[in-house]
C-alpha cells in the first residue's frame, strides 16, 4: 500500500509537471514531420511514416526516462521532502519501488497517448489498422522501463546532471553492444573470445527490443525471441532496482 | 515512568571535502527521555542537534552507540510507528494543496476511509489551517508550512513527537500557538522531545533538557535543578530620585525621564534603598528579584567550554 501511495503520488507530480505536457506536444509534431517527410519520400509513404513514428515514440519516451528519472531521488533529497517521508515507518526499498512504478505508470500512459495519436495518423493514411505496430511500442515500453531503472540507480548517488550524463552513455552502449555479438563470432576461440563475451553479458543489449524493423517491413516476428526479449527486460531491470536499493539502504542524507 | 527514547554513546562524523577528511559532528551522544515528559534539546547553531535527531531518525546512521525507541532498536522501521516527526525549515511537495499533502501521509500511515478525512479536517483546525487547505503548498509561508508540518507530525497519533526548531519562522502568535499545542500534547500523555537554540520556549515548557554543545552533552537534568533559585541580583525601578544617589547601593543601569533602574546585587541594600527613595519623597515602580535563567547556565557553560 506504502509503494502504491508513493507511485500515485509521484504521477501527480509528473501531472503537474508541465514539461510532460511539452514532450507530449513535441510528440504529436514529430508525428506530423513523419506525414510531411513521407510526401518528400519516392516510394512506400508508410512506412517512413511508421518508421518516424516509432523512432519518435522511442526518442521522446527515453527522454522522459532519462530526464524525470535522474531527478527522480535527486529533488527527494535537495528539496529535504525525504525527511518528513522517510522518518515515517517506511523501508528505503518501498520508497524507491515506489518512486519507480511512478515513474513508469507516467510513461507507460504517455506511451499509451503517442501510441493513439501514431495510429489515428497512421489510420488517416491507410485506412486499416496494423496492430503488429502495437507490439513494436510494447517492447519500446519495457526498454523505457529499464531505462527508468537505470535513471533511478543513478539518481540515487550523484546529481542529476551526471546521472543523464551516465543514462545517455548506458543508451548509447546499449543500442552498439550487438556489435559485440557479431565480433564474438568472428573471433576464434580462446581467451579474447571469452572476455568478449563477459563482456557482452555484463553490458546491456537494448537492440533485443528493437522490434521497430521487423515490424515496418512486415518481417516475421518469432514468439521466441519476443519471450526472451521481454524475460531480459524483466531480469535486467530488477537487477537495476536491487543495486540502487543497496546503493540507498546506508546512504545518510545530511 | 518508561524510557521512550535511549541514546547511548552515538558518534558521528561526516566526510568532508574532495579528499575526504573526518569531521566528528557527535562525539558519544548519551541521553534519555522519559515517558510523557517534554524534553528540551538545547544548544547553539552547529552543536549536533539536527544530527541527533537524523540519526533517532534513521536518516543518517551513527558510527557507533545505540538509539532505541520505545526499546525497539532505531534501524527498524517499526521503530517509528508511534513517531511523528516535523524537520526544522520543513520543505514538504509544494504541488500539493494542504489537505492533499494531510491525505499523502495519512495514506502511507494506513488511515484511509472516513477516518482519514475526519483526521484531516481535525488537524488543519488544531493547527489553524482550515482556510488555506486547499492552497498549493507553494503559496504557503514558512509559519503556515510549520503549521501544516505539524499536523503531519501528529497524523499517526504518535506517542512520541519530535520536533527541531519547531518555533523558527513564527510570529510571536503563532510561537504561543505553538506552545500551547506542545503543552496540550503533554496532557494527552504524549511525550515531546522538541530542539530549540531560543531558550525562552525550552525553559517556558519543558520539564527535563539536555545541552548539547561541539557534539557532546554537557548537562542534562531536570530543568528545576540545572536553575538555582538564589537571587542574582534585584532591579530596581525609582522614580523622582537622582541616580547619584545610588551610586553607593548599586548599579545604575539606565535613565528614563525621571526614572531610574538600579542593579542591586546584595540583599541587605534593597532595604537602604528603600529607606532612601522613601527619604527623597520618591517612589518605587517596580522591583524584581532576578533568578538564574537557562540562558545564564547555557551562556556560563558555552564561554568555560
Amino acid at each position: 500500500m506504502k509503494i502504491t501511495t508513493i507511485a500515485l503520488n509521484t504521477f501527480k507530480e509528473a501531472k503537474r509537471d508541465r514539461v510532460l505536457y511539452l514532450l507530449f506536444f513535441f510528440v504529436a509534431v514529430s508525428l506530423l514531420f513523419s506525414r510531411f517527410l513521407a510526401l518528400l519520400t519516392v516510394g512506400d509513404r508508410v512506412k517512413i511514416i511508421k518508421d518516424v513514428g516509432l523512432a519518435s515514440i522511442s526518442l521522446f519516451g527515453m527522454l522522459m526516462a532519462i530526464l524525470m528519472g535522474t531527478g527522480l531521488v535527486y529533488k527527494e533529497i535537495d528539496k529535504k521532502t525525504i525527511f518528513t517521508l522517510l522518518a515515517k515507518p517506511i523501508h528505503r526499498a518501498e520508497f524507491l519501488l515506489g518512486k519507480f512504478l511512478g515513474l513508469v505508470l507516467t510513461i507507460f500512459i504517455m506511451t499509451v497517448l503517442m501510441a493513439a495519436v501514431f495510429m489515428l495518423i497512421l489510420f488517416l493514411h491507410t485506412f486499416s489498422v496494423d496492430w503488429k505496430i502495437l507490439l513494436a511500442i510494447l517492447y519500446i515500453f519495457f526498454e523505457l522501463c529499464l531505462m527508468t531503472a537505470v535513471a533511478l540507480l543513478f539518481s540515487t548517488f550523484t546529481t542529476p546532471i551526471l546521472a543523464s550524463l551516465y543514462s545517455l552513455a548506458f543508451y548509447l552502449i546499449g543500442h552498439l553492444s550487438w556489435s559485440l555479438e557479431m565480433l564474438i563470432k568472428k573471433v576464434k576461440s580462446g581467451a579474447g573470445r571469452a572476455a568478449l563475451r563477459v563482456l557482452y553479458t555484463v553490458l546491456p543489449d537494448l537492440e533485443n527490443f528493437n522490434f521497430k524493423t521487423e515490424v515496418v517491413h512486415n518481417l516475421p516476428l518469432p514468439g521466441k525471441l519476443l519471450g526472451t526479449s521481454f524475460v531480459y527486460g524483466v531480469v535486467y531491470t530488477a537487477f537495476l532496482l536491487l543495486l540502487a536499493m543497496l546503493v540507498f539502504r546506508r546512504r545518510d542524507f545530511v | 515512568m518508561g524510557r521512550v527514547l535511549e541514546l547511548e554513546n552515538v558518534h558521528k562524523a561526516y566526510k568532508l571535502g574532495f579528499i575526504p577528511k573526518k569531521k566528528p559532528v557527535l562525539k558519544g551522544v548519551s541521553f534519555h527521555v522519559n515517558e510523557g515528559e517534554i524534553f528540551g534539546y538545547l544548544g547553539p547553531n552547529g552543536a549536533g542537534k539536527t544530527t541527533t535527531i537524523k540519526c533517532i531518525l534513521n536518516l543518517i546512521f551513527p558510527d557507533a552507540g545505540r538509539i532505541t525507541i520505545f526499546g525497539e532498536d532505531s534501524l527498524r522501521p517499526r521503530a517509528r510507528q508511534k513517531v511523528g516527526f516535523l524537520p526544522e525549515n520543513p520543505y514538504f511537495y509544494d504541488y500539493l494543496t494542504g489537505r492533499e499533502f494531510l491525505a499523502f501521509y495519512a495514506d502511507l500511515l494506513g488511515i484511509h476511509g472516513q477516518a482519514r478525512e475526519d483526521k484531516i479536517g481535525y488537524f488543519l483546525k488544531l493547527v489553524g489551517m482550515e482556510r488555506a487547505a486547499d492552497l498549493q503548498l507553494r503559496k504557503y509561508s514558512r509559519g503556515m508550512l510549520q503549521r501544516i508540518g505539524l499536523a503531519q507530525a501528529l497524523l499517526n497519533d504518535p506517542a512520541l513527537v519530535i520536533l527541531d526548531e519547531p518555533m523558527g519562522g513564527l510570529d510571536p502568535i503563532g510561537r504561543k500557538e505553538f506552545r500551547d499545542i506542545i503543552v496540550n500534547l503533554k496532557k494527552e500523555g504524549k511525550t515531546v522531545f522538541l530542539s530549540s537554540h531560543i531558550l525562552q520556549d525550552i525553559e517556558m515548557i519543558c520539564d527535563r533538557v539536555a545541552i548539547i554543545l561541539a557534539g557532546e552533552i554537557i548537562n542534562q537534568g531536570y530543568l528545576g535543578d540545572l536553575i538555582s533559585e538564589k537571587v542574582l541580583f534585584t532591579e530596581v525601578i525609582i522614580g523622582g530620585v537622582p541616580a547619584a544617589e545610588f551610586d553607593h547601593l548599586g548599579e545604575s543601569v539606565s535613565t528614563s525621564g525621571d526614572r531610574v533602574l538600579l542593579k542591586v546585587y546584595e540583599e541587605e541594600k534593597i532595604d537602604q534603598v528603600l529607606s532612601l527613595v522613601q527619604q527623597k519623597k520618591g517612589k518605587i515602580i517596580s522591583l524584581i528579584p532576578r533568578t538564574e535563567t537557562l540562558e545564564d547556565i547555557f551562556v556560563n557553560m558555552v564561554k568555560s567550554q
